[in-house]
């Protein structure tokens, strides 16, 4: 993956300024209203929620057992396991499975860790082709892009520019045939997808979970993408983090209860399918190959540390979707795999708050997103205990930082900051009183160029909360 | 130290443990033995007749469409009518499931009927449910010799056919079923829960039927639920 999370304010200054972006989420995202619904429907959805919240916790205490069980069954299953530190280990297992069968097209699942580890572009540089199946994910991949929500990868795309690619890419259609709505473009995208799902030699698809009692992965899915993708092909390889583990079947039934609910308003996706091991000796289709790549990509090392609790996520979106800050600029501006609230505080964690301190500071603290979270995650607590580290590391930059500086001199000498600040009023009002505002103010440039300063009216709050106290 | 032994010493370290910390090992293991079940909604556990009418209710809700057939035999007619009303070819292809075998297929003349997975080529698929789940509209299919995958996937248009006995009010009442049928901790090496047709939102937010999977589920439910 390309990492621009740097420049995320170029990132986000670009992002409101292009037309097509804005046209595209100035029509709101839909999830929001249905998961209100479909949260409403439910009585004991918020009870749910705890219930998750527990479960998640539970597993992430007791991590290191709950592999050693998933992994006895997998294999028990006729399964192979293969663990992976690094996105770089991920690469090549996948990789070496892919060559052991001289696979030269690989059909994709939707899954957020190929993104993480940038596997499209390394199949593609070893003679692999890669083709997304996802309708989403198919439609950035002929674009060259990043997914810009994690469950809707395309939102940030409008229909004109789909037709666009389909017309490009399809070359082998009719010229004038007609792509002016989207049901004629998931046609058209359903029969070029179907070939590819039949022609592929491997399949490669997530895991919303993987269950401890029983040596299984779960997907959820919409389209039933992620299940041509795993039963067609010879080989099926899952790739996963640990931090998928759950315990039991029962587990998954709560996990289940409140994931589609938060993520796209539905009681339940259309399709959640558990694997277990190949196909087994008399069945007729499936996979004869099942493997499992369990990749830790900096995850352990966050267990039992101040972000630990970011591990319960499961990835449903709800806090990107009820983000303000998102809903202004769009998924790509993170410049990161994960955008949103839950990729504020995830991104420092994976690649380092050197490179991605701008993320946890691209929120408003509005709390929605916590308020949303099926699993509960404390998301402002955690952006802020990342700005905390970004400025003990002297990350942040040199202005905030004396800025800072300059105002705790006076924050820790309180008869000197009630002069001075009653000073300033003072010398404000008398110069802003006839417009009873100001167009451009001295070191104050930043705030100026988007809006007015209003001219202080009387007293400071701290002369007039000591009159009133009298 | 292979990655294996670094992911769990890495865990290991993270969490203070070493791993063999006997009380640590009984929780994980009456936890995995025993699967305790978590808050089961009120609407998951209703009685037969409301059970049932809440699992049609659901399955519309999903976009799918449900037929009540009061006697097993009269449902190859059924999928013959089903067939014609939707202008649909008169053919369809089934797994070897003994439940869908056994059913009097002769008496449709008109209806073709072939058996086996599918390659992609058939239009309408008929597969027999393992159970159904009440408060969410959703199937639960199972793989095996007789029930091939594919089935559930590649064909336009599928019709399964479900015992009303076997409508159950939550998920754990059949994970429990599973394990009573294929053993504690085994699992055949599919499991689908289907709740409606396939679906994508993914241009421009507008919700389309028949993105990879079928366009039309249909559901048959067969007989008294209890
Ligand atoms: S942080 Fe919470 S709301 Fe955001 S994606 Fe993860 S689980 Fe969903």
């Amino acid at each position: 993956m390309t990492l621009t999370s740097p420049q995320f304010k170029d990132n986000a200054r670009a992002a409101l300024a292009d037309a097509q972006l804005q046209r595209a989420l100035s029509k709101g995202l839909g999830f929001v209203e249905r998961r209100r619904l479909a949260a409403e429907r439910l009585p004991e959805f918020e009870a749910l929620r705890d219930g998750a919240r527990d479960i998640k916790n539970h597993t992430l205490a007791h991590l290191d057992l709950y592999l050693e069980a998933y992994e006895a069954r997998v294999i028990a299953a006729g399964g192979q396991l293969h663990f992976a530190v690094t996105a770089e280990e991920a690469r090549a297992i996948v990789v070496d499975i892919c060559r052991k069968v001289c696979a030269k097209t690989v059909t994709k699942g939707k899954t957020m860790i190929a993104e993480e580890i940038g596997l499209n572009d390394f199949l593609e540089q070893n003679g692999i082709q890669p083709v997304e199946t996802d309708l989403g994910e198919y439609l950035i991949q002929i674009r060259h892009e990043m997914p810009s929500h994690i469950i809707a990868p395309a939102i940030h795309l409008n229909k004109d520019q789909v037709e666009a690619d389909f017309r490009r890419v399809h070359s082998h259609l009719p010229k004038d045939r007609n792509l002016a709505e989207p049901q004629t473009l998931l046609t058209e995208a359903r029969g070029v997808l179907r070939e590819r799902f039949l022609s592929a030699d491997v399949g490669i698809t997530g895991a919303n979970f993987l269950v401890a009692e029983t040596g299984t992965s779960i997907i959820v899915t919409n389209e039933g993408n992620g299940d041509l993708t795993q039963t067609l092909p010879k080989i099926h390889i899952v790739l996963a983090t640990i931090e998928k583990l759950v315990p039991t079947l029962e587990d998954v039934s709560t996990l289940l209860r409140v994931l589609a609910r938060s993520a796209t308003g539905q009681d339940m996706s259309v399709y959640t399918t558990l694997s277990t091991g190949p196909r087994r000796p008399d069945d007729p289709d499936g996979p004869s190959e099942y493997h499992v790549v369990i990749l830790d990509n900096g995850r352990s090392s966050m267990l039992g540390g101040g972000f630990a609790e970011m591990l319960r996520c499961i990835r449903c979106g709800a806090c990107m979707n009820y983000c303000p800050v998102f809903n202004a600029i769009g998924g790509h501006a993170y410049g990161s795999v994960y955008p949103g609230p839950m990729g504020a505080v995830l991104t420092p964690a994976l690649v380092g708050i050197d490179k991605a301190g701008h993320l946890p500071n691209a929120s408003m603290f509005c709390g929605r997103c916590e308020e949303v979270c099926p699993v509960r995650i404390p998301l402002p607590r955690m952006m802020r205990a990342w700005r905390e580290r970004e400025f003990e590391r002297h990350l942040s930059p040199a202005t905030v930082r004396s800025g800072l500086k300059f105002w705790s001199f006076f924050a820790k000498r309180p008869a000197l900051y009630g002069l001075v600040t009653a000073l300033a009023s003072r010398l404000l009002w008398l110069f802003g009183r006839s417009a009873g505002r100001f167009r451009r103010l001295p070191f104050a440039g930043g705030w100026t160029r988007h809006r007015d300063f209003p001219a202080p009216q009387g007293a400071t709050f701290q002369a007039q909360w000591r009159r009133r106290r009298n | 130290m292979s990655a294996r032994d670094l992911i769990f010493g890495s865990i290991r370290r993270s969490l203070g443990v070493s791993g063999k910390e006997a009380p640590r090992r009984k929780t994980v293991g009456d936890r995995l033995a025993q699967h305790p079940a978590g808050l089961v909604p009120a609407r998951g556990q209703l009685a037969a007749k409301e059970r049932l009418a809440l699992f049609r209710t659901m399955v519309e809700a999903a976009s799918g469409s449900i037929d009540e057939i009061a006697d097993v035999a009269d449902v190859p007619s059924a999928i013959a009518a089903f067939l014609r009303a939707h202008n649909l070819p008169m053919a369809v292809r089934r797994g070897g499931d003994p439940r869908l075998a056994a059913l009097p297929w002769e008496r449709e003349r008109t209806l073709e009927v072939s058996v086996g997975r599918s390659d992609g080529k058939d239009v309408v698929a008929v597969s027999h449910a393992f159970g159904a789940v009440a408060e969410s509209g959703t199937l639960m299919l199972v793989s095996g010799p007789d029930n091939p995958t594919t089935l559930n996937f590649l064909p336009d248009t599928h019709v399964v056919v479900l015992d009303a006995k076997d409508v159950a009010g939550d998920y754990e009442t059949l994970w429990q079923r599973l394990r009573e049928k294929f053993g504690d901790r085994l699992m055949p090496r599919t499991v689908n829960l289907i709740t409606g047709p396939s679906r994508s939102a993914d241009i421009e937010q507008t919700l389309i039927l028949g993105a990879h999977g079928p366009r039309r589920l249909h559901v048959m439910v067969v007989g008294k639920s209890e």
